[in-house]
């Protein structure tokens, strides 16, 4: 199962970071993950909110460029290797992983964010060998 | 349609009419202009050495420099009484450069811009927006009149206020637009933000361009934002010649027609001031052959081009002139590289996924010069590759275009500035450049 991911386009420049913030809280948008990758230049800020939609059109209004993109939440036991072996998994399917961050740790499990290629195929797979991910309205919880 | 038959003499009845009105110019300037009487004695040129259209090179030559130094009406050959009309440039560098206008004068700027108007396909029926700043500048008033001399409705609008520009578009049924290039832009973007489609809720099936470069990429981003079927043409001028008028382009968009009948071009190696053969790339120089206020003879333009004597299929046997790459005073050297911000433009606009704005920033980096260019994306993504893919682009096609290194920048939608008249897109910090 998939979930909606809000991304932003960001400038490397003082302060720009908490605009988004400033204008997600504004909008009354929470954040629940965050991942930053970036060169000297500029940066793409990918976030797990409350509502990624509303939140994307907050930050267009302000000039900013956002975009929702579908990721998968998986969720790991506390398990030395539980990561490794499901993107081993992943790759044998010929699925490649362009990035991935962690969303939270629990004291049963912890999720992480993965965005893959074949989206919907990663999904199956991970549903055939019973790997669990977070439906949106688990996420809706947290 | 053709406005006049002088735009399709043949070469011949063209260098008469050439030839008379230089002859005549030349006598009146020599008694009339003290400044210009000196440089023709100093060079040992009497008025009737001009014996023949080849002549004109014997000539000294008239800059900006010297407007500046006659300020205001010092190259002047009529008494000011007689002037109907004064206009002047922005003058952003010391004293603006001041020009005159008597009745016979504005008599010819209208007919000139009447003729390019219609080269650029207006008609008496069109409703023609102009969305140049009235006042000093000559942009407005010179394609106001030209316009509604062969019969067009004028909107005078002016610059500013972009939503009612484009209000007064949609309820008044504007049909041909005026404006540079990047308001042009500009009015497309503010009409998509307030729910405009002006491809469909809008008439404009012309657009006249000018006082700003159009390359040929920004003609194409205009056609994208303003429609395939939109003719859209570039004319040429400046106030010392006179205002918009010198030359325009028809619909087979070969280059500028000249008004050759009012003005001699040349064009001269830059360096050594020498004439070049027809074709060849260099400096435009342009004398005025029927004005009465301020006949500038051989004057320099800045402007690099070429001239094609070739007819053109539209008809008019003018000779015409490249579209301009670059004026020289916007050539920016960056570590002994001559770079034209239009080369930077067309490299802007062929990069997918970014908007039109750009700047170019030039900075002393040390010993050398640094160059940055800031681009806004256009299509927001969440994939770094991409990101990457476009400043690799642009930064690829810059080195194999101009040979340097660029650093890009990436901006979110609308972060650079945007223009209603000139755009202005260059920011040279060096020192003492």
């Amino acid at each position: 199962m998939t979930v909606k991911q809000l991304s932003v386009f960001i400038e490397n420049r003082r302060g720009r970071l908490g605009e988004v913030l400033h204008f997600l809280k504004e909008n009354h948008v929470s954040i629940l993950s965050m991942s930053l990758a970036d060169t000297s230049e500029f940066g793409l800020l990918r976030l797990i909110v409350n509502d990624p939609e509303k939140g994307c059109r907050a930050l267009e209004k302000e000039g900013f460029m956002g975009t929702v993109t579908d990721v998968i939440i998986i969720k790991l036991p506390h398990v030395a290797g539980a990561l490794q072996g499901i993107l081993e998994l992943i790759s044998e399917n010929d699925i490649d992983i362009e990035y991935a961050y962690g969303l939270s740790v629990e004291a049963e499990d912890a999720t992480i964010v993965v965005k893959t290629s074949q989206i919907e195929k990663a999904c199956a797979v991970l549903k055939e060998n019973g790997i669990g991910t977070m439906s949106p309205e688990e996420l809706s919880k947290l | 349609m053709i406005w006049s038959k002088n735009e399709t003499l043949s070469r011949e009845e063209i260098e008469a009419i050439q030839l008379e009105r230089l002859q005549e110019t030349v006598h009146r300037v020599y008694e009339k202009v003290a400044p210009y009487r000196k440089k023709m004695d100093d060079m040992g040129v009497k008025p009737d050495d001009i014996k023949s259209l080849k002549d004109l090179s014997k000539l000294p030559f008239v800059t900006k420099q010297d407007l500046r130094d006659n300020y205001p009406y010092g190259l002047f050959a009529v008494p000011k009484e007689e002037l109907l009309r004064i206009h002047a440039s922005s003058g952003t560098t010391g004293k603006p450069t001041v020009v005159g206008y008597t009745k016979g004068d504005m008599d010819v700027w209208t007919e000139c811009v009447s003729r390019i108007a219609c080269a650029g396909g207006a008609t008496s029926t069109d409703f023609a927006q102009i969305c140049f700043g009235y006042g000093m500048f000559t942009g407005a008033l010179g394609l106001h009149y030209g316009l509604e001399n062969i019969g067009a409705t004028i909107i005078p609008s002016s610059t500013g206020n972009s939503e009612k520009q484009l209000m007064y578009m949609k309820d008044f049924g504007t049909t041909l637009l005026v404006a540079t290039p990047s308001y042009a832009l500009r009015l497309a973007e503010v009409a998509r933000e307030i729910g405009i489609d002006v491809k469909k809720d809008l008439k404009v099936k012309i657009g006249l361009v000018g006082s700003e470069l159009l390359t040929d990429a920004m003609r194409e981003e205009m056609h994208r934002y303003w429609g395939d079927d939109m003719i859209i043409t570039s004319n040429y001028g400046m106030s010392e010649l006179m205002g918009p008028g010198v030359s325009g382009e028809c619909e087979y968009l070969n280059g500028m027609h000249i008004n050759e009948d009012f003005f001699i071009p040349e064009i001269i190696d830059p360096e050594t001031g020498e004439v070049l053969p027809a074709g060849e790339k260099g400096e435009l120089v342009i004398t005025c052959i029927k004005k009465e206020a301020l006949p500038l003879i051989r004057y320099r333009t800045r402007d690099i081009t070429r001239l094609m004597y070739e007819p053109c299929a539209c008809g008019r046997t003018t000779c015409r002139m490249e579209n301009l790459q670059g004026r020289s005073d916007d050539m920016l050297k960056i570590r002994g590289v001559n770079v034209f911000p239009g080369q930077i433009e067309e490299v802007v606009l062929s990069v997918e996924g970014l908007g039109p704005h750009y700047e170019i920033v030039v900075e002393r980096d040390g010993y050398s010069d640094k160059l940055t260019i800031r681009v806004e994306l256009a299509k927001a993504t969440d994939s770094f590759k991409e990101l990457e893919r476009i400043e690799r682009d642009i930064k690829n096609k810059l080195r194999v275009v101009l040979g340097l290194d660029a650093k890009i920048k990436l901006e979110s939608p609308n972060t650079l500035a945007r223009f209603e008249g000139k755009a202005k897109r260059i920011r040279d910090l060096r020192k003492g450049v």
